[in-house]
């Protein structure tokens, strides 16, 4: 058995991981919270990406879009990662080997690499283009970039189960 | 009779068409997350203005700006529903689903009431008054509940023990 497997092994015995593969209901209940969760984590990033790449929303500026949908936004992808870090902790060995979990991973990661890329490179500059005027182009393929990963994800969620559960 | 009626739409040669494909269920399931989520943050954007967590624009102009993105994702979320429903459908069998689709009627009418309510609001529109804010927070709980329906098929085999 190598690391990775037994680390593995390790996430699946813990109390917790025991809890949500064994009992009869748990895994859905956590589901059904994680489902809603990534609905509004989708929901919420989006208006704020519609404005940056500037098809929708211009009459709101760029700080007061973001000061009104991040907190939604965020506290969705806590409850999101949580729930779904506990879905994964019941078979974690089946989630290491399933295609599209992996692949939305990734797709997580460039996610994080997005947005850390555009909060602190793009964003310093937002009062220049705040209000009026459209978002520049790292601003615009930012917000692109973000709407495109997120659909992707959500997609990959859906055939992580499929792959998951036939 | 549910139940009958579930078994007879999976038999249908549509559904059996759309099972064979292996990623529309997938596919469509994705699309109406989606376009639910879009619902949810149309409703979350109103609810944000009219109860003053923010002051731009018009509590009005703000009900105005964000119902035609409801409507058109509630149409979305409505036609991938029913695509579902001939796909995969064993859901119309629990009670749970029962629910959703009462919470979902009740959801609607309750945000749909909302853009009159603001209307017919004493000072134009500008600040929402105390019904109108009370049904926007129901309208939001109401999508959300509905939302958890959508997924809480497990709560029907619960209660059957």
């Amino acid at each position: 058995m190598n690391a990775f497997t037994q680390l593995l092994h390790l996430v699946e015995t813990t109390p917790l991981a025991i809890f949500v593969s064994q009992s009869t209901y748990a895994f859905a209940a956590i589901d059904m919270f994680h489902v809603a969760a990534v609905c509004i984590v989708f929901g919420t990033i989006a208006v704020l990406d519609l404005r940056l790449i500037g098809m929708a929303f211009s009459d709101f500026s760029v700080t007061d879009l973001s000061r009104q949908v991040l907190p939604w936004t965020w506290t969705a992808f806590v409850i999101a990662a949580i729930t779904g870090v506990l879905m994964f902790t019941g078979q974690a060995a089946k989630y290491a080997v399933n295609f599209a979990f992996l692949v939305k991973l990734a797709l997580m990661a460039l996610a994080g690499l997005n947005v850390l890329m555009f909060h602190f490179v793009t964003y310093r500059a937002v009062a220049k283009w705040n209000h009026g005027v459209p978002a520049p182009w790292p601003a615009k393929l930012a917000g692109a970039l973000s709407l495109m990963i997120w659909v992707a994800v959500a997609a990959y969620g859906r055939f992580t189960a499929y792959y998951m559960f036939p | 009779m549910m139940a009958e009626l579930s078994q007879w739409v999976g038999s249908l040669p549509i559904s059996v068409a759309m099972r064979r494909i292996t990623w529309l269920v997938p596919m469509l399931q994705t699309l109406h997350i989606l376009s639910i989520g879009i619902v949810l943050s149309s409703v979350i954007m109103i609810d944000l203005r009219v109860w003053g967590a923010s002051r731009s624009g018009t509590a009005i102009a703000r009900s105005e700006r964000f119902m035609p993105w409801m409507w058109a994702a509630l149409a979305v979320a409505a036609l991938t529903g029913i695509a579902l429903m001939l796909g995969a459908p064993r859901s119309f069998r629990d009670i749970v689903f029962v629910a959703k689709v009462y919470l979902m009627a009740a959801a609607t009418i309750a945000t749909a009431a909302l853009p009159i309510m603001l209307r017919r609001n004493g000072c134009g529109g500008r600040e929402a008054g105390v019904p109108a804010r009370v049904v926007g927070v129901v309208a939001l709980l109401l999508w959300l509940g509905a939302t958890l329906a959508g997924r809480g098929r497990w709560i029907a085999g619960m209660l059957a023990g």
